[in-house]
């Protein structure tokens, strides 16, 4: 039997086809988005079956005051700001870093926070930040940046912690009545540090599915069985699919440098808005790395953008091609929103992969 | 931004550096989130780091055990 048997991906395809019931299933992931709308699995399941994408994109669901206070920070000539590619031409109110940096702004691109702790290292006289943006796959990265730089005995390294983790968000998802959500297709590389039991407590509380899955085509379509099967039973338990990476209790070496270096914060997400215990926020004991007081960084308020619904989008209330925006104003070349300018962002896998407009 | 590459592990270079194969490109990780991590097994390398230990046979049995449901025709069709 081989991971990529043609009979197998044509039997779980037959069952999904199969289903009767009206079913919404929304993923909270930026590579199940890519993963989805590159492998056609929206066009191929029936039109029952509602495959939505939610707040799954850090760069997406980062709210417009925080980009605001990045790209001022970036302004600031004593600091070099390291970030991963992704943030780069995100729009703020007025600016993206992309063009701060055409004007002269000091920000580099970087694949790991360790090389970010690398280039403070090797120029002590510049001020390195980081900007920390990610969920839990990402954090521990850089909590163990945070301790790097602390064990070599560097005074030129911090982070702009902007991290979020994803269950309170769920939680919102789950309670709003606006949202119709039946089961979630939970993040692989997400719960591979933070395990089942967030999943086990949401399932408790509002007896909807969750299933674990990992991203290539059959996997989803497992992971899209999975839940359809619980619904019909009328089940609702936390299983894993992604088995090959995602243990039960996750990653215990990751969660615990989660917890040496962080603490759990009020967060402002785009579209869903202030959430509580959803932030990590750089603890006490490593408030030297601190670059929020480092560099005493001011709140800014959140300036919604014209016309844009990448709140609406984020939070699975429209689909990207309801937004008046959606290929017209706002395109991969000149995007107008984040969920148009990260590249896993829903609009830019929609117009990448659907952009014809067929079923919503 | 959770992408994950998977990795086999070429040799462990100290105790929080590996060198992995990536689609055939030898590159440095960090394995300090992976610390039971051997030579030979395959990662999860996410910004520079090994994420976690892939097992493989997991990934069948999850496929088994949904083909033998399916066999066995356990799941309730949609007319009942």
């Amino acid at each position: 039997m081989s991971i990529n048997d043609k009979e197998y991906t044509r039997a779980l395809l037959e069952e999904i086809q199969a289903v009767k019931q009206d079913i919404s299933l929304m993923e909270v992931c930026g590579t199940h988005t890519m993963a989805i709308a590159k492998s056609g699995i929206r066009e191929l399941v029936p039109p029952n079956l509602k495959l939505l994408s939610g707040p799954g994109c850090p760069v997406c669901v980062t709210a417009q005051g925080d980009i605001d206070a990045v790209i001022a920070m970036a302004g600031n000539p004593a600091i070099t700001l390291l970030t991963f590619g992704d943030m780069m031409r995100v729009p703020g109110t007025t600016t993206s870093l992309a063009e701060e940096r055409s004007r002269g702004a000091d920000v580099r691109v970087v694949y790991s926070p360790l090389d970010a702790v690398q280039m403070a290292a090797d120029n002590p006289d510049r001020e390195m930040v980081f900007l920390g943006i990610g969920f839990e796959t990402t954090a521990p990265t850089v909590a163990v940046s945070i301790e790097e730089a602390r064990r070599r005995g560097l005074s030129n390294y911090s982070v702009l912690s902007l991290h979020k983790v994803v269950p309170p968000a769920l939680e919102v998802i789950f309670s709003d009545p606006d949202i119709k959500v039946d089961g979630l297709i939970c993040p692989g590389h997400v719960s591979a540090v933070i395990g089942l039991e967030p999943y086990e407590i949401l399932v408790e509380h509002y007896k909807k599915p969750c299933v674990v899955t990992g991203f290539d085509t059959l996997d989803i379509l497992e992971g899209i069985v999975m839940l359809v099967r619980q619904l019909k039973r009328g089940e609702a338990q936390a299983e894993i699919q992604y088995k090959r990476v995602v243990k039960r209790e996750g990653n215990l070496v990751a969660r615990a440098a989660l917890d040496r270096v962080f603490k759990l914060a009020d967060a402002r997400w785009r579209g869903l808005g202030t959430i509580p215990g959803s932030g990590l926020d750089i603890n006490s004991e490593y408030s030297n790395y601190d670059a929020r007081i480092k560099f005493q960084v001011p709140d800014f308020e959140d300036k919604p953008i014209k016309g844009c619904a990448c709140g609406e989008v984020l939070s699975g209330k429209i689909t990207p091609r309801e937004c008046l925006l959606f290929g017209r104003a706002c395109t991969p070349l000149q995007p107008i929103g984040p969920c148009m300018v990260s590249h896993e962002g829903a609009c830019a896998a929609y117009y990448r992969y659907t952009p014809l407009k067929g079923r919503a | 931004m959770c992408l994950g590459v998977p990795a086999k592990v070429l040799e462990l270079s100290n105790e929080q550096t590996a060198v992995v194969d990536v689609q055939g490109n030898q590159v440095k990780v960090s394995v300090a989130l992976t610390p039971e991590v051997e030579a030979g097994q395959h990662v999860l390398v996410h910004a520079g780091f090994a994420m976690e230990i892939i097992a493989e046979e997991e990934a069948l049995m999850t496929m088994a055990l949904l083909e033998e449901l399916m066999e066995y025709g356990e799941m309730p069709s949609d007319e009942h």
